[in-house]
């Protein structure tokens, strides 16, 4: 597979994301397919960034293992990323910041100093335009057309005009010209591919899957990696008519959500894990209320504030075992910007059709990644059905009747004759209160219990509709890769790295981790020869829940909890390792 | 969503649950002063939806006819805000204690004034943790022997009151249940206030707090429109809060026109919420140019 990546570092505050963006955009825009890193960190100046757009015509689902083109704009850049830089590819950067020799770059890598600052002086005294000349000499290297470059920084400046566009196409422009003047394009320059293909985030989708689904009311409190929703959605809550609320706090937020939902909207909540802890009581709340809900929980590195700006997949045990007693919940996780669209459209379904929370696992690395999706990936077309079932008859309306799926005949407020009181505490069909004068009554002993099984009873509802797991990659392989959420993204590639090694394995992946049907589960892995757990957390947790709910051990495990990705190199590393040595 | 159709019912009545409060609960006195209100002002019973957190006050809204929702402890005003801008064609109330709303809840109801959400909150402030058997509240008085305080409260109460002044709540009224009438017409007041209205009402918890008792309340309330007070004027109402002794006042503290949450919230400019069409409508291909 040809790929090429280009990287660019610095500190926070140089404008390294959209120097990154620049690059994926161009890519996305020849009909490449991209997945675009943004590494960054808890500084609003200063400290290391880095933005790594990866590029190629077949789909690439991580940032891959090494770098083609880096450009420095500092020299922590050089010493963070130039060992990883390939053979054949290059190292620029401006002689006038700092000497880079070639003892600190592999062999067979090309330095390129380029004046990037006294290109920008050309302009102006703002040493920022330095990143369009930076950007213009990549790009010739990269092999984007210098007209696509310069449309794209012109988009990327909106409805701006004037001089600074002008600055920055200059600056580009010379930037192009001197790499083309010094030197020719990495071997693995790109060339078209196809129509222009869309470029978003793991979030971006997630609002635009919900706004797809009927989404009309949001409540969040800013948190990373979740942040990114409401604003995506704040931005778009005039055309879109979804009513944007930045909550007080977390607590507000989920229940804001679930007053909109018992209000008559479809109603979402985002946040971290620890927002998500603060929201615990009152997802209980919905699965008692029986009020559909469909929250996302976009992941970072714990335990508490932990890595604010890294991820990790260290929050399941917390969404699988979130709010007191039992109550029934799914949890579906998007592996890829594109899956993000539909799972968050399945989610409010979900939610819908069984009265219950649903959580959407995301984490960083897909929450605020950048990757490629086809338009018609993506169907904003579909109409949501109508929310509410019941017809108005004014007589003995039960809101929690039993029914043989567990699902009861929902009104809303403002229906005549529908009224009833949704209780967080126990209560009988009609949402009568059982939990003080009736409680431990005989009769209402036995009716607490069977309320509690028609709630249960939606599980197996759940377990039917939601969506099963997977296997990719060819059947009957010698060893099978399970994991679920981002993580899927780095063992896809892998597994293509190790095809091109004429190594075959499979994939078993879940886009529900929970609830699961145990037998299907176990007939799965039943189907598998040797098997290697890749989760990104320190116990295993997604393991774990395996063998609670099947039985099956999964000896082997890859885990990582340093708050980066996986790389799909290291998923290589092992599976040759397990091939090789553990018989066969 | 269709607006909502069918015969109109009757007006809000008592549910068929009677009340499970203690013999004498100052509570008795507030859910008939909101039932009195809601009947007042015509409003059938399923656009009115009445929203609680947890606590024996909070339990209201399952002894009246319209639409309730029984939330946990504290988040009443989350949820009704909620179901408030979701259909702000309905009447939403906010009902619960001192513990609920002055405690854990303090936060929400706070964020709730300045930002005067069209919502009527009724607080039945009994200066105690009545459901968990009698613990200090945050407006229980300095001294005061509870369970958690067997040698008296050490901290100074909140005062609801000047809170809700202070916080930008636009209306602003102290009722009591041993006096139901003026209670329901504070309480339909607010209903018919454009924008937060806040009713803290003295509701004696007669099991656990043998200090604050009716007639405690009796031997002391008296009615700020009899005492020539401006509910206009800030300052006044401001000086009239912290009145507590021998005198305290009841009545309406503070009014003030100003626009909604809802007024300002352009998306419920064209309708309530859950009758607006959902889903991506227009030109769904030019919002994923922005993604090129
Ligand atoms: C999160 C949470 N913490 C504690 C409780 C226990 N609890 C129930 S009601 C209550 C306080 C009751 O006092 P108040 O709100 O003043 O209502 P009252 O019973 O006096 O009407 C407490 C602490 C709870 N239900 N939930
Ligand atoms: S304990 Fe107090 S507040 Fe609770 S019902 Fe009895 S009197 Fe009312």
């Amino acid at each position: 597979m040809s790929e090429l990546t280009v990287c660019a570092g610095g500190q926070a505050g140089d404008g390294i994301a959209s120097v990154g963006e620049a690059f994926a955009r161009s890519f996305s825009r020849l009909g490449l397919h991209v997945f675009g890193m943004n590494a960054y960190q808890s500084v609003i100046r200063g400290g290391h960034v880095y933005y790594l757009a990866r590029t190629s015509p077949e789909r690439v689902y991580s940032q891959g293992d090494g770098v083609d083109l880096l450009y420095a704009l500092d020299r922590a850049t050089v010493e963070v990323h130039a060992p990883g830089v390939r053979p054949g590819g290059f190292v620029l950067f401006d002689p006038e910041k700092f000497a880079v020799t070639a003892a600190d770059v592999p062999a067979g890598v090309t330095l390129l100093g380029v004046p990037t600052l006294e290109i920008a002086r050309k302009y102006t005294t703002q040493s920022i335009l330095q990143n369009a000349a930076g950007l213009g000499a990549i790009a010739f290297l990269a092999g984007i057309p210098l007209d696509l470059l310069h449309e794209v920084l012109s988009d990327s400046f909106g409805r701006k005009k004037g001089e600074i566009v002008d600055w920055n196409l200059g600056a580009s422009r010379d930037g192009y010209e001197f790499a083309r003047a010094h030197a020719t394009p990495h071997p693995a320059a790109i060339r078209r591919a196809g129509p222009p293909k869309l470029l978003l985030t793991g979030n971006q989708a997630i609002a635009l899957g919900a706004a797809a689904a009927g989404l009309k009311f949001l409540a969040q409190y800013p948190m990373t990696p979740a942040s990114s929703i409401m604003h995506w959605l704040a931005e778009h809550s005039h055309s879109l008519g979804i009513v944007v609320k930045q909550a007080e706090d977390e607590l507000a937020a989920i229940n804001m959500a679930i007053g909109a939902s018992f209000g008559g909207v479809r109603a979402m909540t985002a946040t971290s894990g620890g927002g998500f802890s603060l929201m615990v009581e009152a997802f209980g709340m919905a699965g008692m209320t029986e009020t559909p809900l469909v929250v996302v929980e976009s992941q970072r590195a714990g335990p508490s504030t932990g890595l604010p700006t890294k991820t990790e997949q260290g929050d399941l045990n917390l969404m699988i075992g979130a709010g007191q007693g039992d109550f029934p919940r799914a949890i579906v996780a998007p592996t890829h910007p594109r899956d993000a669209f539909l799972l968050t459209k399945r989610a409010f379904e979900l939610a819908e059709a069984w009265q219950t929370p649903v959580l959407v696992a995301s984490d960083l690395h897909l929450s605020e990644n950048h990757a490629t999706v086809d338009r018609e990936e993506l169907d904003l077309s579909s109409v949501p059905t109508s929310l509410f079932s019941v017809e108005p008859n004014g007589h003995d309306y039960l809101r929690y009747q039993y029914t043989p799926t567990g699902v009861s005949p929902r009104s809303f407020p403002g229906q005549a004759g529908l009224q009833y009181v949704a209780g967080s505490d126990e209560h009988d069909e009609k949402g009568h209160l059982v939990s003080d004068v009736k409680s431990g009554l005989p009769k209402w002993v036995a009716e607490r219990a069977r309320m509690m099984e028609k709630r249960m009873h939606k599980l197996d509802g759940l377990v039917a509709q939601a969506p099963r797991p997977e296997f990719e990659g060819p059947a009957d392989a010698p060893l099978t890769f399970v994991a679920w959420g981002s993580t899927v993204g780095a063992v896809r590639d892998a597994m293509r790295a190790l095809a091109a090694r004429g190594v075959a394995t499979n994939l078993l992946h879940f886009p529900t981790v929970f609830p699961i049907d145990p037998a299907a589960v176990r007939a799965a892995l039943g189907r598998t020869h040797r098997t290697l757990l890749v989760e990104a957390n320190y116990t295993g947790q997604f393991g774990r829940l395996l063998r609670a709910e099947t039985g099956a051990e999964l000896p082997e495990r890859l885990l990582k909890y340093d708050g980066e990705p996986f790389y799909p190199h290291e998923i290589v590393a092992r599976a040759l390792e397990m091939l090789n040595h553990g018989g066969k | 969503m269709p607006a909502p159709t069918g015969p109109a019912l009757p007006l809000i009545g008592k549910s068929d649950t009677r009340p499970t409060w203690c013999p004498g609960c100052g509570d008795f006195g507030v859910v008939a002063a909101v039932e009195m209100a809601v009947k007042k002002l015509k409003i059938p019973s399923q656009d009115v939806v009445i929203v609680s957190g947890i606590g024996c006050s909070s339990n209201l809204p399952h002894f009246l006819s319209s639409y309730g929702f029984h939330a946990i402890h504290g988040r009443a005003i989350p949820v009704a805000e909620g179901v408030r801008w979701a259909n702000h064609g309905l009447t939403v109330l906010a009902t619960g204690g001192d513990g609920d709303g002055f405690g854990i809840g303090v936060g929400h109801f706070v964020h709730a004034m300045r930002r005067n959400v069209d919502l009527t909150y009724v607080t039945m402030d009994n200066q105690i943790y009545g459901l968990t058997t009698g613990q200090a509240s945050p407006t229980s008085q300095l001294g005061q022997k509870t369970k958690s305080t067997p040698t008296g409260v050490i901290e100074r109460p909140i005062d609801p009151i000047s809170l809700a002044l202070a916080s930008g709540a636009t209306y602003v009224a102290r009722g009591f249940s041993g006096d139901v009438k003026q209670l329901a017409d504070l309480v339909a007041g607010g209903i018919q206030h454009k924008g937060f209205a806040f009713v803290d009402v003295f509701s004696p918890c007669v099991t656990y707090n043998k200090i604050n008792t009716f007639d405690f309340f009796r031997q002391r309330v008296y009615k700020l429109e009899s005492a020539g007070h401006d509910p206009s004027d800030l300052v006044q109402a401001f000086a009239r809060s912290i009145e507590w002794g021998d005198k305290i006042p009841i009545g309406l503290f503070y009014r003030v026109e100003r626009p909604t949450y809802e007024d300002l919230e352009e998306v419920l400019t064209a309708g309530p919420l859950a009758h607006q069409p959902a889903g991506i409508r227009g030109d769904s291909a030019a919002l994923l140019d922005e993604f090129v």
